[in-house]
């Protein structure tokens, strides 16, 4: 088979293909190493290429395969990691300065349920730095190039992986979504992303932003790929408490009578003519196919994105407590008191948005301010739960756009923090109430794609996939 | 605008070091963005939390016990020190 057509396979193809013994799982893993060093120096997608570890797991794997017996869906698939999520003996440096060396010690559970099946890890991918952004901008190293056109942003903060998938560097990718992080990038880069329920998946060992948000989940060819994936990651772990007792099961859900909800709030003012056109159209064709659009109304929408501001920099207050120069990470150790050793660690550590979210979340959760930020935020939220258990009272899922543009200019937004705040306004309500949504190509403006979000209800994460694999066909 | 007052006074308290030209742009990125958070001065108010029942989460709480792990990870996690003695973590005389 020839290099260009085994990049194009999706998990299901390569292991029919390990079956049939048409290549081995080093082969393929080899064209995937081939094609990171031929493309990465363009598209900037990987921070790490954990070379060795992935011909080592590509022989294991080959060697389950040549066995006989039946063996997973993963086993010798090659992929690439989020650098948030923490793979053992490599580096994770979740984007920062502050943990520019520092070598994993663990697995995360993700990682631990990949290798159990035989997954084959090529590196790991970059990302705004601790996971905040929507553009790899904030990156302390470096900034992943839009695989369809290299002047414009990827997306973020799972950059990385969604560029890793788009320019065939990888089969699959894992990354995390806290605002929008793994659907903007697939949006971005035209791939498939399933941010999951918050509780489906053990975030244990994922580098924590903002821990009532924070989910891992897959980044994709497609809608298959991303559901095989998801089925493995998914389900209660012992070391994150917030993991739920889920098991998913596949569901057939027919367009035929679906009913598809349709939230005004999110054609309003600011949606690119160009996205509004390309969703659209993608919900026509639903209902050509005989779902139901009814319209709704997310009446909270316009306080979503200050809500989810206060709440994740106050989270990112707390959480990034534990980067002080002491236990791991950046450290001053030339300061002359413990106080030094902190703030100095700290200040060289961190880059400017952790450190704005920094001040904002103490600032919000400061005496005397506590009440007009923090409190209020948590009180928008449960409004925000309600306006989409109302809606999921009427329709079975919500489509609306991911992003209210494409893909924009590199260094365009950087100066202006709120810009950036804002492109998070159809992907953040949702993660506010812990829904699990999907970004699925729709369409395309020019060279750039635009991504089709499709928002279940809660562990309905089966429905979602069944539409958008219904609709994969239609859209392409 | 947020005071330089002000800024150094949360920086301290969130124990971050900045540069002058840091809490110049801190200044002004904290007021544009404290200014957008007034839109949430016209929501609505909440009247009634609804319990919202769970099929999926159980108590999250487990027995008190030991679990064991391998010496390694105990030995991975202190080899990532910056100063250390022996298996303890080393840290500046704080008195």
């Amino acid at each position: 088979m020839r290099q260009m057509d085994i990049l194009d396979l999706t998990i299901v193809q390569l292991h029919e293909g390990f079956k049939k013994k048409q290549f081995t799982s080093v082969e393929v893993t080899k064209e995937y190493l081939g094609q990171i060093k031929k493309t990465d120096s363009k598209i900037h997608a990987f921070l790490t290429v954990t070379e060795n570890l992935a011909l080592e797991q590509a022989k294991k794997a080959d060697e389950i395969i040549a066995s006989g017996n039946d063996f997973p869906l993963l086993c010798g698939i090659p992929c690439s990691i989020k650098d948030a999520i923490l793979v053992q003996g490599e580096k994770a440096t979740a984007g920062s300065k502050m943990l520019e060396n520092y070598v994993a010690p663990y697995d995360a559970t993700v990682i631990k349920r990949l290798k159990e099946q035989g997954a084959v890890i090529l590196g790991k991918t970059n990302l705004d730095e601790f996971a905040m952004g929507v553009s790899t901008e904030n990156s302390a190293f470096k900034v992943t190039k839009n695989p369809h056109d290299l002047t414009k942003v990827s997306g973020g903060s799972s950059g990385g992986s969604a560029a890793s998938v788009a320019s065939k560097q990888a089969v699959f990718s894992l990354a995390s979504d806290t605002g929008g992080s793994i659907r903007l990038p697939a949006s971005f880069c035209g791939v498939v992303g399933l941010n999951p329920t918050y509780g489906a998946v053990s975030r244990h060992g994922l580098i924590a932003m903002a821990s009532s948000l924070d989910q891992i989940g897959p980044i994709a060819k497609t809608i298959e790929d991303a559901k095989i994936v998801f089925d493995v990651i998914s389900g209660k772990d012992s070391m994150d408490s917030t993991s739920a007792d889920y098991k998913f099961e596949t569901k057939e859900v027919s367009l035929k009578d679906l009913k598809i909800g349709v939230p005004k709030e999110y054609f309003a003012e600011g949606l690119d003519p160009q996205v509004e056109k390309i969703i659209k159209e993608a919900i026509k064709k639903a209902e050509d196919a005989g779902a139901k659009i009814v319209p709704i109304s997310l009446s909270m929408t316009n306080y979503a994105i200050a809500c989810y501001y206060i709440i994740v920099p106050s989270e990112v207050s707390a959480n990034l407590a534990r980067f002080d120069g002491i236990k791991y990470g950046k450290s001053q150790q030339d300061a002359p008191n413990l106080l030094d050793v902190y703030l100095k660690s700290r200040g060289v550590g961190f880059g400017v948005e952790p450190k704005r979210r920094i001040l904002i979340g103490t600032y919000a959760l400061s005496s005397g301010y506590y009440d007009a930020y923090y409190k209020k935020a948590q009180e928008i939220k449960e409004l925000i739960k309600q306006d989409f258990a109302q809606s999921f009272e009427k329709v079975d899922v919500i489509f609306s756009p991911v992003s209210p543009i494409p893909a924009f200019n590199i260094g365009e937004k950087s100066s202006d923090p709120l810009a950036m705040y804002l492109m998070d306004i159809y992907t953040c309500p949702l993660k506010l109430a812990g829904l699990p949504a999907l970004s699925i190509p729709a369409g395309r403006i020019g060279k750039l794609p635009v991504g089709l979000q499709i928002i279940g209800n809660y562990f309905e994460e089966n429905t979602i996939l069944s539409v958008a694999s219904q609709l994969e066909k239609m859209l392409l | 605008m947020i005071s330089k007052e002000e800024v150094l006074k949360i920086a301290k308290l969130a124990r971050l070091e900045l540069t002058e030209i840091e809490v110049e742009k801190m200044q002004k990125d904290l007021s544009s963005v404290l200014d957008y958070f007034d839109i949430l001065k016209n929501a609505p108010k909440l009247k009634k939390q609804k319990e919202v029942k769970d099929k999926h989460q159980n108590n999250s709480l487990r027995m008190d016990e030991v679990i064991t792990m391998p010496a390694s990870l105990a030995n991975n996690l202190i080899g990532l020190a910056p100063d250390k003695k022996e298996d303890y973590i080393k840290v500046k005389s704080i008195l």
